[in-house]
């Protein structure tokens, strides 16, 4: 209880002087090491590296010398688990716990590199030795997700160290709610979840917007494929969310605020709730907030794992514990929004940049970025590309410099085909506009969109008309099945796509396509429906000749859709070793000892394991 | 002062009544006054003659829900350059608001939507009818035998009108239908047998039994699927 009322600041200089000494309690030039323990890292096996890096610390008795942080996401994925010695920011990429005595002795004590644990540049072949010198983060410009990888996520202190709450301290003493949301405005922050409205205007909107009672919502329902960006931030550095979220609640007026996260996210839902109780103990969150008089709680949703739900309208309808169904938006949600009360929703990234723009002030904030999209925007690049990751530039970048500098180039040396940006509904762009600079209009204009960050890169081993039917599987099975134009047009989108891919498409069937779409895009309820023709469409635009092969060839281009293709074994090549023979689940393949085998097209059920398997490529594809 | 449409036939010019919310705006080229606060659907339904506006998912006695999408209008709201699509029985009417109720544009959309729906129910007389007015001659695409639309007129009734929420949807996308609670083979007690959801029902998909209650529309789901559904879930959670 004591310990209890001395964390409770009650004016900014209480919050200055906290921050002071946490400074001064600090060693900077003390040996930290941060182990990335975000989702991705974890799935490599940070947690045994922490582990052992613990067990290590306590028999070395090194607890005074050593300090040990558990980060939140770093970015570069493919590399994990990462590990970064501070204060040189030594970076050590692919770290199991066997390395962790050798690290500690040599690397902590010492100040020895261990070469083997560096991260070699593939285009060089150059060892680097410092996190900032990877070329994968030298293109970025860190300014949100940098912190991800200096901080514990758990710890509260870290993030005040950092200057963090200064933000929400400047608005609530010394702005007022309208000299708030005229920052915003003149910072020209877009919204990041997808559809880029104006943030600055929604906020003068609901703050225009009668009523008593108003509400401030995080949507941290984060669901496209292969998009994982607002889940670590929210994992990394919940307290950046949770103070824009305050900010935005003083400058509307709101009281009550609800952070909506997927349940699939067991340690984003875990570090904000952290955060909120960290918050509340500290008088930053509650009653009474820094002593300014301002009252304002949040409360943490865990969505019940529906893409729709992502959508503001179908996502209040879940708050309101009824049907995660979207309904109309011509009244904005901003004056009608939850419980017909207005209501303030952005993404988790939208809210993030709002303490940089308090404290940094918009014209620095204007200054990054293109003329109708500022700042920064974090992307989740995947697929077929080198440095798997998260990586934060600046809105403008083009393509190529994202999928060839920062991402270091396709795998295996194969060619790049097409990149998928937006997430379901995105579309797919071609080489050829991969000088396209990307923000929300320029992505537009390219049939695709900015989404909520998703970038999806495919080799030229993938079926353009196999990826447009995943994505309208996805769709059609994430339809909320409200409005007939989207649940009747994707599934019969998918019948088409799918007779297509299996080689029972008629040319006919392209131009039911484009009905379908423009059925979806004029007719549909929500955005969910209004941009789902988007990978159909697009891939439709540059990639048509794949869709003809299909139809009047009866043959797919990238030897991908299984009905269209067929597996033969080269004699020339074929040296017997039985290999493939065994690796057969259907016994299809016979042959001697030593003497070329052959395929049995008719037991074949084109799994490819054979040509898997092959060493001596003689299983041909065809 | 404005001019109105009366009873379809003749225009009178009117004096806008004091501490009445007037909304002035046109309807296929004719202007009309309503009361503000209605919709676009409801503003010109009580104007016979003018404008041409299906609707299957809308009743007046239910509030509207934008599910069929066939009462899809142009609406402009600076005066005629821009047009977008808007559900007319969501769209609440505003001053100098430009509606087209019948271009070639929403013809092509409702016709569109009319496909779908007759892929999906090619027995149903409403859905015939309509598809013989916009032009719909045989869906491109594999026939289905639903009689129901999925508008949910039935269970907005029974819940608003009547307070029960004897009956929901359930399930998602494709796979959503009308369904007793917790996927019960019978009704519950909840129902009270009134037979409001037969009497909305704009394709005759719900009738009433023998016994008094209502017979669903057929599940779509086979019954073993469902409860497979329903293991895989308690092994999820467990």
């Amino acid at each position: 209880m004591v310990e209890l009322l001395q964390k409770r600041l009650s004016s900014p200089s209480e919050l200055e002087n906290l921050r002071q000494s946490i400074l001064q309690r600090r060693d900077p030039s003390r040996t930290c090491i941060s182990v990335c323990a975000g989702t991705g890292c974890r799935a490599s096996g940070a947690e045994a590296v922490v582990d052992a890096f613990i067990d290590e610390i306590e028999r070395r008795e090194l607890q005074i010398n050593v300090e040990l942080k558990e980060t939140g996401c770093h970015g570069f994925c493919e590399r994990g688990p990462v590990v970064v010695i501070r204060p040189k920011k030594i970076f050590y990429q692919r770290v199991k716990p066997e390395d962790i005595p050798e690290i500690i002795s040599e690397t902590a004590l010492r100040g020895n590199i261990i070469e083997r644990l560096l991260y070699v540049d593939p285009v060089t072949n150059e060892k680097i030795v410092y996190e900032p010198e990877v070329p994968f983060y030298k293109k970025q410009t860190r300014t949100i997700f940098g912190a991800n990888g200096e901080i514990d996520p758990t710890n509260i202190e870290d993030y005040i160290a950092m200057g963090g709450y200064s933000a929400l301290s400047k608005t609530l003493f010394q702005m007022s709610p309208e000299e708030v949301i005229g920052e915003v405005k003149r910072s020209g922050l877009r919204g990041r979840g997808g559809g880029g409205f104006p943030t600055g205007r929604k906020w003068q909107s609901c703050r225009d917007a009668r009523g008593d009672t108003k509400y401030v919502i995080c949507n941290a329902d984060e669901g496209d494929p292969g998009a994982y960006q607002d889940r670590s931030l929210l994992e990394g550095n919940p307290h950046s969310v949770l103070e824009g979220v305050i900010i935005g609640a003083y400058a509307i007026g709101s009281h009550e605020g609800y952070i909506y996260v997927r349940n699939e996210y067991p340690l984003a839902v875990n570090h904000a709730r952290i955060a909120i109780e960290q918050a509340m103990d500290y008088g930053l969150l509650g009653e009474n907030i820094l002593g300014s008089g301002f009252d304002f709680t949040v409360m943490i949703n865990k969505g019940g794992g529906a893409f729709v739900c992502g959508e503001s309208s179908a996502l209040m309808a879940s708050l309101e514990g009824k049907i995660g169904e979207p309904r109309a938006k011509y009244i904005h949600l901003s004056e009608k929004g939850l419980w017909d009360n207005p209501s303030l929703l952005n993404n988790v990234k939208t809210w993030a940049n709002v303490p940089l723009i308090i404290n940094k002030g918009a014209e620095w904030y204007s200054q990054i970025g293109t003329a109708g999209s500022k700042g920064t925007m974090i992307f989740s690049l995947v697929g077929k590309i080198n440095n798997t990751g998260l990586v934060e530039v600046p809105m403008g970048i083009t393509l190529r410099e994202m999928i060839y500098d920062i991402g270091g180039g396709i795998p295996n040396g194969k060619k790049f085909k097409a990149v998928q940006t937006g997430g379901p509904s995105g579309g797919c762009i071609p080489e050829q506009c991969l000088d396209t600079p990307v923000d929300f209009d320029e992505l537009t204009k390219l049939g695709s969109m900015m989404g909520s960050g998703g970038m999806i890169v495919m080799d030229e081993d993938t079926c353009m008309a196999d990826i447009a039917r995943y994505f309208i599987e996805f769709l059609k099975g994430e339809s909320c099945g409200k409005c007939v134009p989207c649940r009747e047009g994707l599934t019969r989108m998918s019948e088409v796509l799918n007779n297509i891919t299996q080689g029972k498409g008629k040319r006919e069937d392209l131009d039911i396509l484009e009905d379908l779409a423009g059925i979806l895009s004029d007719g549909a309820l929500c955005a969910l429906g209004r941009t789902a023709a988007n990978p159909v469409l697009s891939t439709l635009r540059y990639f048509r000749d794949e869709y003809i092969a299909h139809i009047d060839e009866k043959r797919c281009p990238a030897h991908v859709c299984r009905e269209l293709i067929q597996y033969s074994i080269d004699p020339e090549r074929c040296e017997g070793c039985l290999r493939c023979l065994r690796a057969c689940p259907t016994g299809a393949i016979s042959g001697e000892k030593r003497q070329p085998h052959t395929i049995n097209q008719g037991m074949c059920i084109k799994c490819g394991a054979c040509y898997d398997v092959c060493k001596f490529d003689a299983v041909v594809k065809q | 002062m404005a001019k109105v449409w009366i009873n379809g036939e003749r225009w009178v010019e009117v004096e806008d009544a004091e501490g009445v919310n007037v909304v002035h705006f046109t309807v296929d080229d004719k202007e009309i006054a309503v009361s503000g606060g209605q919709t676009i659907l409801e503003a010109v339904q009580r104007m016979p003659g003018i404008g041409n506006i299906p609707a299957l998912c809308y009743h007046p006695a239910i509030k509207p829900y934008g599910a069929c999408r066939i009462c899809t209008v142009e609406v402009s709201e600076d005066g005629g350059s821009k047009f977008k699509f808007v559900a007319a029985c969501l769209y609440p009417v505003k001053q100098g608001l430009v509606v087209k109720t019948n271009t070639e544009r929403v013809r092509k959309l409702r016709k569109g939507i009319i496909e779908l729906l007759l892929a999906r129910c090619p027995n149903v007389k409403r859905i015939q009818e309509l598809a013989e007015e916009y032009g719909v001659e045989k869906p491109r695409f594999v026939l289905g035998d639903q009689d129901c639309i999925l508008c949910g007129l039935c269970v907005r009734a029974c819940q608003e009108i009547i307070g029960k929420s004897a009956i929901s949807l359930v399930n998602r996308g494709i796979y959503r239908e009308v369904a007793a609670p917790f996927y019960a083979y019978e009704l519950s007690e909840d129902c009270i047998g009134c037979g409001d959801c037969a009497f909305v029902c704009p394709t005759g998909a719900i009738q009433m039994g023998p016994d008094g209650k209502p017979i669903l529309p057929k599940v779509k789901i086979p019954y073993p699927e469902i409860e497979a559904m329903m293991q895989r879930e308690v092994v999820a959670t467990s």
